[in-house]
């Protein structure tokens, strides 16, 4: 029989040399006569020890990683394929402690099963919620979801189950399901992470909110720069039609329901959920006003469900497992678990799904490792670019909605980015008001206009140009844009640039008093 | 590496018609002519606009409005440079740099052998491994200088 080795195929390890790494693999098995057969899952999320080859052995996978061209003829002088000794030999993988520590209700399978295989996806608890939801019918599915607490996890925080039933409510024609795979915050990769490494339960759980609602038809919106999602997802689309997982008659029920995938083109703004029904209607990405919701007028005019990837990808397991199992993970009102994403500067870089309450010191110092150039950490970045920067005094803050919204800050969609102290904050805060110039859709002037401005006031602080008044202007402009912007773009930018300022006031030359003086 | 076609009428209207009955049909349209041609013409905004029933500044304020649709066609080879939070906060700025300065061009420039084109990039969702960048569409992780240098010698072969 041959021995099973899987090496990722998840677009983190490729860009790490996975794919070198699994030709030579296979041909110095060749060479060798040995009888093997490589499988190409998603990733664990371990990116630090990518490429990871694990060999398939009673007791387990075994992890060897990272391992790099020049480890190969070693790893098989080391019979590596029956577990053997070597210097990158990790054990088991799933004993590696920040794989074993987590919660992995979501990313159950990433990392684990073959992708492409609808096979594997079946013989992993695969369509148990679909099938579970064919039973229960719309309203049932509804009530489950609403009751396993489930808020989205794009970055608003709205819980599914009330978006879900207003449009199970609306009656029309036609409604839609959209999944926002736009992923565009600087330190997330967990929507391309799972789309990558299951992409058959993001389709499931498309299916079962089409269902609830009485949706026949949706899209997924991914950015432009995750070629591979995109692939992984039109693969599996393609599978599941054969399958009759996706097309009429589901599964042998009375529901129908099919999808496409559709690519974005490079504009931050659409994944705003308005701005993306725009995009996906063939105009510019701008933002439109609310009301109407989305729920009740949303694509081409028709109520439509729009959910993140993370959101809609907890509904199978809420399904097959119950509202009740999901909502006991967590605290407060921020229920379930949350894959966080671990980045910039951080020497543990990954995924880690975990319930929401862990801290932000336990993240960064602890699962993280604190920092890969072994400097102190000085700041971080929680939630994007429209996110607070936070200093180590703020670490014992819980992962939680409302607990970062305490602190004047927001986790969005879950990635955490680390900076040590070698960071300038006067420039992060001039990149965020960049950043905004560059990505606003160009609807409001607090936005359009106010972040060129902001740019020019940094400029000028920095310079030491009028400072004092300088940054009393800084903070004005922040809360016109803050009240006067139409979507959270304008609206949260201030959220970097005043964190920075309150936190690390040093950086803008400015007395550290000064905040404390205007208070 | 990218061998676009110039730009034809005919071949343009085909790729029209393949997508014209999806519903927002307007973006497969433009993705799949830059494919093609390497940029969205002045000539293709016309047909999709008549074959969309779209007017002319519809469909050119949509070509405008995202980073993606170029103007001109790019150079043989496109490097993509993350310039986002991630990748600052783990040396990035100095390895866009280095890049910049080994390829003799500027981010969203093309050498002037038009080997190279180098953009800036917005988070290329790796950055649990930044700095990161993309040649085409293989992507690249955990740049150092040395790693920076091997992937603008590529670029440019
Ligand atoms: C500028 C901006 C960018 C956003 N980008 C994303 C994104 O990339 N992905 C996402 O799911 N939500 C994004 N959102 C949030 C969406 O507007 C919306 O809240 C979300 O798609 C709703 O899905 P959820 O309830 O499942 O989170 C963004 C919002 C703003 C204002
Ligand atoms: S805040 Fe900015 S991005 Fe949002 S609607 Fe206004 S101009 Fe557009
Ligand atoms: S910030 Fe560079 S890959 Fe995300």
């Amino acid at each position: 029989m041959s021995t099973r080795i899987f090496i990722s195929r998840d677009a983190g390890a490729l860009a790490l040399g996975a794919e070198d790494i699994a030709r030579k693999i296979a041909d110095t098995a060749e060479e060798k006569g040995l009888d093997i057969e490589i499988v190409r899952p998603g990733s664990r999320g371990m990116f630090w020890l990518e490429p990871l080859v694990e060999v398939e052995r009673p007791e387990g996978r075994i992890g060897y990683g990272p391992v790099q061209l020049d480890d190969v003829d070693g790893l098989f002088d080391a019979n590596f394929l029956e577990g053997g000794d070597h210097k990158l030999n990790l054990g088991l993988t799933e004993e590696i402690p920040f794989f074993k520590n987590q919660t992995r209700l979501t990313f159950a399978r990433v990392g684990i099963v073959d992708p492409r295989s609808i096979e594997d996806y079946k013989a992993t608890r695969g369509y148990e919620g679909l099938r579970k939801a064919i039973d229960m019918g719309p309203e049932e599915i509804v009530e489950a979801v609403t009751k396993s607490g489930l808020r989205g996890r794009g970055g608003a925080g709205f819980p599914t189950g009330i978006k879900w039933r207003t449009v199970n409510q609306a009656s029309a024609p036609q409604k839609y399901i959209v999944c926002n795979a736009d992923e565009g915050d600087s330190g997330t990769f967990a929507d391309r992470m799972l789309m990558e490494g299951d992409p058959f339960m993001l389709i499931e759980g498309m299916t079962i909110a089409g269902i609830a609602v009485g949706a026949t038809k949706g899209y997924i919106y991914i950015r432009s720069e995750y070629p591979h999602a995109i692939e992984a997802m039109n693969a599996a689309i393609l599978k599941a039609r054969e399958e009759g997982t996706l097309g009429d008659n589901i599964l042998g029920s009375p529901y129908s329901y099919d999808m496409e995938v559709r690519v974005g083109a490079g504009a931050y703004v659409c994944g705003e959920e308005t701005s993306l029904l725009d995009s996906l209607e063939g105009k510019r990405g701008e933002v439109r006003a609310k009301p109407p919701l989305p729920a009740h007028i949303g694509l081409f005019g028709k109520p439509t469900v729009i959910n993140n990837v993370l959101s809609l990808g907890a509904v199978p397991h809420i399904l097959a497992d119950g509202a009740e199992y999901y909502q006991e993970f967590g605290e407060g009102k921020s229920r379930g678990t949350l894959p966080i994403q671990l980045a910039g500067n951080v020497k543990f870089g990954g995924v880690y799904e975990t319930a929401f309450g862990v801290t932000l010191g336990e993240l960064v110092n602890e699962i993280g490792g604190g920092t890969r150039s072994g400097r102190p950490v000085r700041a971080v970045q929680v939630g994007g670019p429209l996110g607070a920067y936070f200093p180590p005094t703020l670490f014992d803050t819980p992962f939680g909605y409302e607990d970062f919204a305490a602190k004047d800050g927001l986790i969005g969609h879950g990635g955490v980015v680390v900076f040590d102290d070698t960071v300038d904050m006067a420039k992060m805060a001039r990149f965020a008001m960049e950043f905004c110039a560059v990505e606003s859709c160009g609807k409001c002037t607090p936005c359009r206009i106010g972040s060129s401005r902001g740019m020019e006031l940094m400029d000028k602080i920095v310079a030491n140009e009028d400072r004092a008044a300088n940054l009393i202007v800084l903070e004005d402009l922040c809360n016109t844009m803050k009240f006067g912007s139409l979507c959270a773009l304008g609206g949260f930018t201030p959220y970097p640039v005043m964190s920075a300022l309150t936190h690390f006031p040093e950086d803008f030359g400015a007395d550290p008093s000064r905040l404390e003086a205007a208070e | 590496m990218h061998n676009y076609e110039p730009f034809e009428a005919d071949r343009a209207a085909e790729i029209i018609a393949k997508h014209q009955a999806r519903e927002g049909a307007t973006l497969p349209i433009l993705h799949d002519m830059q494919e093609t041609f390497g940029h969205i013409p002045d000539a293709a905004v016309v047909m999709i606009a008549e074959a969309l029933n779209l007017s002319r500044a519809e469909v050119h304020g949509t070509v405008t409005f995202y980073h993606d649709f170029r103007k001109e066609v790019p150079g043989r080879r496109v490097l993509k440079i993350c310039r986002a939070e991630s990748c600052q906060a783990a040396g990035g700025d100095a390895i866009a740099d280095r890049m910049e300065k080994r390829l003799g061009v500027e981010l969203g420039g093309t050498t002037t052998d038009r080997r190279v084109t180098v953009e800036a990039v917005y988070c290329l969702g790796l950055c649990h491994s930044s700095p990161t960048a993309m040649l085409d569409e293989k992507v690249y992780a955990l740049l150092d200088e040395e790693k920076a240098d091997a992937l603008c010698a590529e670029a440019e072969r």
